[in-house]
């Protein structure tokens, strides 16, 4: 029933943007789209939670006239916590896309841009259900183009066709290694089915084989360092519902495919596990410190995906080493934290994206140094990204810290075991720490720089001046729905329990650790604590309250140092903001910055900018590939374009060829 | 039950005797008689009688800080052991949740400062939260140890490693080290920042708050001094981690130990010249160095 629930829902998610694509331009096709994601996604939605709750386990099998091939799909409590976060953005990404992105703004695009967002939707629920290799892969291959029609929705501009030519690349690149990935996955266990591994195989070369095709190709799609170098263009010049979507649940399909495959695996060798660990934290402190370089708001939400990863394969690496050791208890905490960092990353990273969404439409811009003062033109919009702010930055009393919490457990459980191996864990506690603050410091930044302080318009130069203000329902009640799950997530973390320590045991398969999640990692006094936190918050504010209704308080300029005229041009912008943080990580970050400096007492004119480029892009992929060029220029030199030419090679190779026998 | 009574009471109404000592062994060292010891009290009552001024522009976010500011404080100290006394919330993990609790009221200072539209406070808000940037391993490194060496993961009994002194007593030094310096940058103590100086280029916390006036104002001096209580208590648990048997004499041991804390921090203030912005980080990261290390001493 779950699983049919799922199906259909997915079926309704890709039939609902077909009749847009017939249809004239207009509100028909869009209802008829909007309203397909909305009751898909429902449907959907219905479904998973129904598995995620039950943890019963639906399988259909059809035949598939491929050899090799079948229509296998199956939902377990793995794919539902997938396939939660998956339904619920794609929902509430589709009511606030079908405004913003819609027919005024861009004719031609809208109606393919919905076609594909259906198409999207439906694969992504593809690749978290299918059981078949070449399904998958099937699954796979349509989500990704799907997603580069999405990124190129505006097909105006530039930008959005370079990132779109990029994130081709790269995915086409990944599918490469998912292909080299099964046909060795199927050499192994002689099946093209998603069957266990024979015992014995993992610590193999066939096995290390394996493991590090998965990694490559998961690995790209998820965006893992250093091949995330396609995600900021891409989410950046993405549709705001677009962006929600990709980096709150496509991304995912990379940590998905990861946690399947290991699952598979009955005897993952400790190296894995530790490499994860490696990668993860590379990934989560130098994603934030990239982040926090970004002047352009929807990049340094898409190096915040980056981040994110960098914990869930952190986690999953803790998991994966604490099964090496035979350590139920640490792969239990460690895939239960990551699986719920997944759930969470969907919510708050989509509800940020959305927001921005709403800011950049408003401003015209993506710049945060040249906004500012928003949060008097959107204030329920600035909540909201507030929320995703604390939430994003793992602060209590909301989801985020929820997770990161578990993941810690999880290190830190093992870092006081006895052994040189608990190192390993003993050093990434402080580094996802560091991550933390961190993270703290880039959305201080980006929250403070795009909705406090006072509005630059003032600025000469054309500034941006937040106008249309209003802030209509329907872009409204899904930021505030993803909000809301947020906060419930927060204060009640122990609901979502079970549900985790079904999906982290199917994860992890082998001997059951003693006791409980519960009993482990108590999510019930987290739970409460963030309750009494906020029961606490709000006693102060009411203190305060009480004392302003005794004295009201008046309004005044601000204090600049005795300076009675400031303007809006003096306030720290978001590059000043990070300056010093971009500093002390200049040897990776390699900002660059241009400008004429103040010189003299009056100086006549003056101006500066930096920039933090993506240095895997600059500095390794563009040079390599520009290497390529030149070898391939080089090699043109044989193509003469003339028949006889082309004779003589073949006569040539003929003689060699004979030599050689 | 008491015990809880009596560690809400202490948290609650010791902290502004604090930065009474403080100021009074400053003002010792200086040959003056300096402010009574209750000045704190007389200047958070005297705040909350005070109309204030809101800058103009700004919102919700910039009364947010000082909420934060106390809620926070006042909620991570129910996390924390007061001398030999459990502490009244405690679960394996909550030092997690008391350092990232602590994080919540630095998110809310940093954003309430940038709601002004000030320069100078915006620059308070940039170096507060790199510097913790580099504080937050610092303090994870010392969890790490003190967890190694008691083979737990909750305050109250990591805290309370008596024996701990004699079967890893290096370790201890390096991360009790560490944490003194955290818990001076932390609390924007000399030598990282002058909560004295009048010149706002060179504050870090004073400078987020220049705005706040009245009874916004005196939350941000109380929950600045809870801040510093609950974190000399955390410090002073790793120094001194001992039992006193009774319970009554226990209490007196805390309330004394933490007022020497409050009077060594006075005498490394009247000691140290304030350092240079840009050496800060240097010994940030010496702090971070000081507790890996420790841990590192533990690796076996």
């Amino acid at each position: 029933m779950n699983l049919l629930l799922v199906l259909g829902g997915t079926f309704v998610c890709v039939a609902g943007g077909v009749p847009g694509l017939l249809l004239p331009p207009g509100r028909a096709a869009r209802r008829i789209a909007t309203g397909g994601s909305v009751l898909g996604s429902l449907l959907g939605l219905a479904g998973a939670v129904g598995a995620a709750v039950t943890g019963r386990v639906e399988t259909m099998t059809r035949p598939w006239p491929l050899p090799g091939a079948a229509l296998h799909v199956e939902l377990d409590a793995l794919s539902a916590i997938f396939l939660v976060p998956l339904f619920l953005v794609s929902a509430v990404a589709a009511i606030s896309g079908g405004r913003s992105f819609g027919d005024a703004g861009h004719p031609s695009d809208a109606r393919r841009t919905r076609f594909f967002y259906g198409l999207v939707t439906g694969a992504i629920a593809l690749v978290f259900l299918a059981r078949n290799g070449l399904l998958f892969l099937a699954a796979w291959e349509v989500m990704a183009l799907s997603a580069f029609f999405l990124i190129t929705a505006d097909r105006q501009s530039r930008e959005s066709r370079d990132a779109g030519r990029l994130y081709l690349f790269a995915t086409h690149v990944a599918t490469l290694g998912l292909f080299g990935f099964f046909s060795q996955l199927r050499h192994v266990t002689g099946s093209t089915e998603l069957v266990p591994l024979p015992p014995g195989v993992a610590g193999t070369d066939g096995g290390t084989a394996l493991f590090a095709l998965a990694l490559f190709g998961f690995g790209f799609k998820a965006g893992l360092l250093p091949l995330h170098f396609w995600l900021p263009p891409a989410h950046a010049a993405a549709p705001a519902h677009v962006s929600a979507l990709m980096s709150g649940v496509l991304i995912k399909t990379g940590i998905y495919g990861l946690v399947r495959f290991t699952s598979l695996v009955p005897d993952p060798p400790a190296a894995w596990g530790d490499a994860l660990m490696l990668l993860g934290v590379v990934s989560a402190v130098l994603g934030v410190a990239f982040a926090l370089g970004q002047h352009d708001l929807k990049r340094l939400l898409a190096w915040h995906s980056v981040e994110n990863i960098g914990i869930i394969v952190l986690g999953l690496g803790a998991g994966l080493a604490g099964r090496a050791a035979g350590r139920p208890e640490w792969a239990l905490l460690g895939f239960a934290g990551a699986l719920f960092h997944v759930v969470n990353h969907g919510l708050f990273k989509s509800l940020l994206f959305l927001g921005a969404g709403e800011v950049v439409h408003v401003a015209g811009t993506r710049d945060m140094d040249r906004m500012g003062g928003f949060g008097r033109v959107l204030p329920k919009t600035a909540f909201f990204f507030l929320a995703g702010a604390v939430a994003i930055s793992g602060l209590p009393p909301l989801n985020g810290f929820a997770s990161e919490w578990l993941v810690y457990l999880g290190l830190f459980d093992r870092a006081r075991a006895s052994g040189a191996d608990a190192l390993r864990a003993a050093v990434a506690a402080p580094a996802l720490a560091l991550t933390g603050a961190l993270a703290l410091a880039c959305f201080v930044k980006a929250h403070g720089s795009v909705f406090l302080g006072t509005s630059r318009s003032e600025e000469p130069q054309g500034e941006v001046e937040p106008h249309a203000p209003g802030e209509p329902a329907a872009h409204v009640a899904p930021m505030a729905i993803l909000a809301g799950a947020c906060a419930l997530l927060g204060l009640w973390p122990a609901g979502i329990a079970p549900a985790l320590a079904r999906a982290a045991a199917i994860a992890a398969p082998g001997p059951l650790p003693k006791g409980t999640l519960a009993g482990l990692a108590s999510l019930a006094a987290i739970g409460f604590s963030s309750l009494a936190l906020v029961l606490l918050l709000g006693a102060v504010a009411l203190f305060l309250k009480s004392r302003f209704a005794a004295a009201a308080p008046t309004a005044g300029p601000t204090w600049d140092c005795g300076y009675s005229r400031p303007t809006a041009r003096m306030q720290y912008t978001s590059s000043s903001f990070a300056r010093g943080l971009v500093g002390y990580f200049g040897w990776a970050l390699l900002p660059r910055a241009r400008g004429v400096p103040v010189a003299k007492l009056f100086p006549a004119r003056a101006h500066f900018e930096s920039h933090v480029p993506d240095t895997v892009l600059d500095r390794a992929i563009v040079p390599a590939f520009r290497a390529g060029a030149w070898i391939a220029r080089k090699g043109r030199i044989l193509q003469g374009g003339r028949i006889q030419l082309y004779l003589l090679y073949v006569v040539a190779t003929l003689v060699a060829l004979l030599f050689r026998v | 039950m008491i015990h809880i009574v009596v560690h809400v009471l202490l948290v609650l109404a010791l902290p502004p005797l604090l930065t009474g000592v403080i100021a009074r062994t400053k003002a010792a060292f200086a040959g003056r008689n300096g402010p009574p010891l209750l000045q704190g009290y007389y200047d958070l009552a005297r705040l909350f009688r005070k109309g204030s001024i809101l800058p103009e522009g700004s919102g919700w976010v910039f009364l947010a800080g000082p909420v934060a500011g106390v809620a926070a404080p006042l909620f991570a100290s129910l996390l924390l052991p007061f001398g030999g006394h459990t502490a009244p919330v405690s679960f394996a993990g909550d030092m997690i949740l008391f350092a990232y609790v602590l994080a919540l009221s630095r998110f809310f200072t940093a954003a309430a400062a940038l709601d002004t539209g000030s320069a100078f406070e915006g620059m308070g808000a940039a170096r507060e939260v790199a510097f913790s940037c580099l504080a937050e391993p610092a303090l994870f490194f010392g969890f790490v140890a003190l967890a190694r060496i008691s083979g737990s993961l909750s305050l109250s009994q990591m805290l309370g490693t008596g024996p701990g002194w004699v079967t890893a007593g290096a370790p201890l030094v390096l991360v009790a080290a560490s944490w003194a310096i955290v818990l001076l940058a932390e609390n924007c103590r000399i030598p990282f920042d002058d909560p004295n100086t009048h010149l706002e280029l060179t504050m870090i916390h004073e400078v987020m708050v220049l705005d706040h006036g009245g009874p916004a104002f005196g939350l941000v001096l109380y929950g600045a001094s809870v801040k510093l209580f609950v974190l000399s208590a955390l410090f002073l648990r790793v120094v001194f981690p001992f039992n006193v048997t009774d319970p009554r004499l226990d209490w007196i041991a805390f309330v004394a130990g933490i007022l020497l804390v409050a009077l060594s921090i006075g005498v490394v203030e009247s000691v140290m010249a304030r350092l240079r912005l840009v050496k800060v980080p240097q010994l940030l990261v010496g702090a971070c160095v000081l507790s890996a290390f420790g841990m590192l001493l533990l690796a076996r």
